[in-house]
C-alpha cells in the first residue's frame, strides 16, 4: 500500500491530509457545537475598555503576563478564583499567554488601583523593587483608537450577537447593561466620559490636561481595561 | 553513476540560502537583546527612552519568534526545497519556465511579506495570538506565498522522472499540507473596518472564536507550527542530506514509514498539552498529555534510523565537523522530543506551565536541534552549488563547541529557573499561606537570566561564524570539480 502511495502523489496529499485532520476534527468540533456560555456577571467590554486592551494586545502584554487562573490552592490564593470558560465568552481573542514573567492579571482590577497602575507603567521597579519590567512611558503621551474599538463593538455585536444594550444578569441578582453608540461620535463620547472617570484619579497633569481638552491617552484605555478585569 | 548527472538550477536555492543567513542572525540578534533585557532591564532603553517603544522588550518578542519561525527556519525550508527537490525528483528547474517563474515570485512575495511583518510587529500591529501575530493583510499574503510553494512542490513532482517519492519529500508534503490547514483555521478572522461599514483602522480584524474555544485553536496551531515548521521539515533535511554526507543509506525504510505515518497521526492530537489546568474541557487535556507521550515513538523512531544510518561509520563523526553538525542535531532531536512529553505529564506541567522550563525546551529543539540541522544542510549545499569547497573546517569546528556550549548554557539555566520559579510560586508556609510574593520568584531568577544571556550569545556569535564561513566559501574558496561532490563535502582547512 505505502509502496503505491510513493507513486502517486495526489492520493499521497489526500492520505496525509487526512491522517493529520482527523485529531482535529475529533478535538476540536465537540467543543464549538456547545459554544461558550458567558457566567453570570461576565459583560463585553465598553468602548474605552476595548480600546485598553488593543493597547494590551499592541504591546504584547500578554507575553510577560498570563490571565488564566489555574486550580491550585497557590493560585487562588494569589490571583482569587481560579478561571472559568465562560469568563471569556467575549474575549477575542483569547489572551491567557504561556509565560508567567510577570504575575497572572485575570482579576488584577480586585486587587490594584488606578493610582497603582499608573505609577507602575511609568517606573515599576519604583513600585516594585527589584521588577524586571519595562516602564511604558509612551502610553501616556500617544493617543488611543477609540475608532477602532467601536469598530470592533459593532462587529462582534453584528456578527457573533455580542449582547450589547442587552440586560444582563450580575452576581448580585441585578441587571447591568453595556451600551453600543449609534455612532462612532457618540461612542467617542461616552468613552470620554468614562476616560474622565479614570483620570480622575491619576497625578499626571498632562494625562489631565488631555483628557479635559477632549483626548484619550493610551494609559487611560489601558487602565480602564486592567480595572475591568475582575 | 550510471547517467551523466542533470544540470540543476540553484538559483532561487541560492537566495533563499543568503535569506537564511540574514533572517537567522536578524532572530537570533533580537533574541540576544530579549535576554540581555531581561537579565539587566536597563537594556529596554538602550537606544535611548524616546524610541524605548521600539527596543522594548514587549514589542520585541514576537519580532524575535516570528523572525526564527517564519524567517530563518521557513528560509531555511525552501532553500533546502529548491535543492533537495530538483535532485531527487531528478528534474531540474529550468527544464521549466513556469516553475521557474513560480519560484522567484514566491521568493519575491516572501520578501514582501518578511517587510511587512518586521514594520507592523514594530509599530505593534498584531492579532495577539502567539505565531499567529499577523493582521489579515499579510495573513492573505502569508497564503498566497504558501499556494505558490504548494504548486511549485506539486509543480516539480507533476514533471519528475523518478517515479518514486524519496522520504524526504514526504516531508515536504506534509509540511505544506499540515501548515495550510492549520494556518488556514486559526487565522479565521473578520475584518472590522469592513464589518462596522468603514470605522477605524482598515487594517484591523477580530478572531472568528471566542475564549477557550479561540484558545483551543490557537494551540492546535501553535504547537503545530511547531510540527509542520520544525520537526516534519527538519526530519525531510536529515533524511536527505545525512545519508549524503555520509555515503551511508538510511538505516530501515520501514522504520522510516513506521516513524512518518505515526508522526502524522499523533502529532496533532498533542496540542492540548498547552491548555492543562485551563478551562477546556477535561478530556481533551488528557488527550493531549497521552499523545505527547506516545509522540516519543515516532519521533525517536526517525532519530534513530538516522544515528543508525552512521553504523560501522562512527569515525565519521569526529573528522568532519559537518556530520558533527547533524549527529548533535539529531541527539537533541532525541532530547527535546523526550523532554516535550514529560513536561506534558499533567502533574509534571502543573510546575512547568507558564515557566522559563518551558523556553528551555523551545530552545533546545529549535537552536541544538533545527538551526543545527539547517546550517548543516547549507553547509552541504554550499559546494555544490557554488562550486567551491567550504572555505574553512576549522572554523566549522569552533562553530560548533561555540555554539553546543551555547545550548547547553541556555537550557540549563532555564531548567533550573523554570523549576525554581514553579516551585516557589507553589510553596506554602505552615500555617498555609503563600511562602513567596512573586517579586521574589522574579529576583531569584536573575542569575540564571544572565547565564541564559551569555548562552545566546555565544550561539549568536556562532551564527556570525557561519555567515562568515558561507561568504568567504561564495566567494574565495578552492573552486571545485563535479568529481568531489560524490560524498563528504570538500573543505578548506
Amino acid at each position: 500500500m505505502f509502496h503505491w502511495l510513493e507513486k502517486n502523489p495526489f492520493f499521497f496529499a489526500v492520505a496525509v491530509f487526512l491522517t493529520i485532520a482527523f485529531a482535529g476534527l475529533i478535538e476540536i468540533l465537540p467543543n464549538f457545537a456547545q459554544a461558550s456560555q458567558p457566567v453570570v456577571g461576565t459583560k463585553p467590554y465598553t468602548t474605552l475598555e476595548l480600546a485598553g486592551r488593543h493597547i494590551y494586545i499592541k504591546n504584547n502584554c500578554m507575553g510577560c503576563h498570563s490571565q488564566l487562573v489555574r486550580p491550585f490552592k497557590s493560585e487562588t490564593d494569589r490571583y482569587g478564583h481560579y478561571s472559568l470558560s465562560g469568563e471569556y465568552a467575549y474575549d477575542r481573542p483569547f489572551l491567557w499567554g504561556s509565560k508567567r514573567t510577570g504575575p497572572d492579571l485575570m482579576r488584577v482590577g480586585n486587587y490594584r488601583t488606578t493610582d497603582w497602575h499608573e505609577n507602575h507603567m511609568k517606573d515599576p521597579a519604583g513600585v516594585v523593587p527589584g521588577s524586571i519590567m519595562p516602564a511604558y512611558n509612551w502610553m501616556f503621551k500617544n493617543t488611543a483608537d477609540l475608532d477602532t474599538a467601536y469598530a470592533e463593538q459593532v462587529t462582534v455585536n453584528k456578527v457573533f450577537a455580542t449582547p450589547y444594550n442587552t440586560e444582563i444578569p450580575m452576581a448580585d441578582g441585578s441587571k447591568a447593561t453595556v451600551a453600543l453608540a449609534d455612532s462612532v461620535e457618540g461612542a467617542r463620547a461616552a468613552a470620554l466620559e468614562e476616560a474622565k472617570l479614570v483620570a480622575a484619579d491619576m497625578k499626571d497633569q498632562d494625562v489631565k490636561d488631555a483628557v479635559a481638552a477632549g483626548q484619550v491617552p493610551e494609559i487611560v484605555a489601558l487602565i480602564a481595561y486592567l480595572n475591568s478585569l475582575k | 553513476m550510471e547517467n551523466r548527472p542533470l544540470e540543476y538550477d540553484y538559483t532561487v536555492a541560492k537566495w533563499f540560502m543568503l535569506v537564511t543567513v540574514v533572517l537567522g542572525i536578524v532572530g537570533m540578534l533580537v533574541g540576544v537583546i530579549l535576554a540581555w533585557e531581561m537579565a539587566f532591564p536597563a537594556v529596554n532603553t538602550i537606544a535611548g527612552s524616546g524610541v524605548a517603544e521600539y527596543t522594548n522588550f514587549s514589542r520585541l518578542r514576537p519580532l524575535h519568534t516570528d523572525s526564527v519561525i517564519f524567517g530563518f527556519t521557513l528560509s531555511g525550508i525552501w532553500a533546502t526545497w529548491y535543492y533537495v527537490g530538483q535532485r531527487v525528483l531528478k528534474v531540474s528547474m529550468a527544464e521549466s519556465k513556469f516553475l521557474m517563474f513560480l519560484a522567484k515570485l514566491h521568493f519575491a512575495l516572501y520578501m514582501v511579506v518578511v517587510v511587512a511583518v518586521v514594520g507592523t510587529l514594530l509599530l505593534g500591529v498584531s492579532t495577539g495570538k502567539e505565531y499567529a501575530d499577523f493582521e489579515w493583510p499579510i495573513d492573505i499574503g502569508v497564503v498566497l506565498v504558501w499556494v505558490i510553494w504548494g504548486m511549485s512542490i506539486f509543480g516539480l513532482i507533476g514533471i519528475r522522472r523518478e517515479k518514486s517519492l524519496y522520504i524526504s519529500i514526504w516531508y515536504y508534503i506534509a509540511t505544506f499540507l499540515g501548515i495550510a490547514m492549520l494556518y488556514l483555521f486559526n487565522n479565521m478572522e473578520i475584518p472590522t473596518y469592513f464589518a462596522s461599514g468603514g470605522v477605524g483602522a482598515w487594517y484591523h480584524s477580530v478572531s472568528m472564536y471566542s475564549g477557550t474555544n479561540d484558545a483551543l485553536v490557537q494551540w492546535w496551531y501553535g504547537h503545530n507550527a511547531v510540527a509542520f515548521g520544525f520537526t516534519v521539515p527538519i526530519v525531510a533535511m536529515i533524511y536527505y542530506f545525512l545519508p549524503k554526507e555520509s555515503g551511508q543509506a538510511v538505516y530501515s525504510y520501514k522504520l522510516s514509514l513506521l516513524a512518518f505515518w505515526g508522526l502524522m497521526f499523533v502529532y496533532l492530537w498533542a496540542g492540548g498539552h498547552h491548555l492543562i489546568y485551563s478551562t477546556v474541557p477535561d478530556w481533551m487535556q488528557t488527550m493531549g498529555s497521552v499523545f505527547s507521550v506516545v509522540l516519543i515513538l515516532p519521533s525517536w523512531g526517525s532519530a534513530i534510523n538516522m544515528l543508525l544510518t552512521m553504523k560501522g561509520e562512527w569515525q565519521q563523526v569526529a573528522a568532519s565537523p559537518l556530520i558533527k553538525f547533524m549527529i548533535l542535531a539529531s541527539t537533541f532531536y532525541m532530547f527535546s522530543t523526550l523532554e516535550g512529553p514529560i513536561q506534558a505529564i499533567k502533574s509534571v506541567n502543573a510546575l512547568a506551565h507558564f515557566t522559563d522550563w518551558i523556553v528551555g525546551h523551545v530552545h533546545d529543539g529549535v537552536l541544538g536541534w533545527v538551526a543545527f540541522m539547517i546550517m548543516a544542510a547549507l553547509f552541504h549545499m554550499a559546494p555544490r552549488v557554488f562550486k567551491r569547497e567550504i572555505y574553512s573546517k576549522s572554523l566549522m569546528n569552533t562553530q560548533f563547541w561555540i555554539q553546543t556550549l551555547g545550548v547547553v548554557l541556555y537550557f540549563t539555566s532555564m531548567w533550573i529557573a523554570g523549576i525554581t520559579q514553579g516551585m516557589m510560586w507553589r510553596a506554602h508556609d505552615e500555617f498555609g499561606n503563600l511562602a513567596y510574593s512573586f517579586i521574589d520568584t522574579v529576583t531569584v531568577l536573575h542569575p540564571y537570566y544572565t547565564i541564559r544571556a551569555v548562552g545566546g550569545t555565544l550561539y549568536l556569535v556562532g551564527m556570525f561564524l557561519w555567515a562568515y564561513n558561507m561568504y568567504k566559501t561564495m566567494t574565495s574558496a578552492r573552486r571545485v570539480e563535479e568529481s568531489e561532490l560524490q560524498n563528504a563535502s570538500p573543505m578548506g582547512a
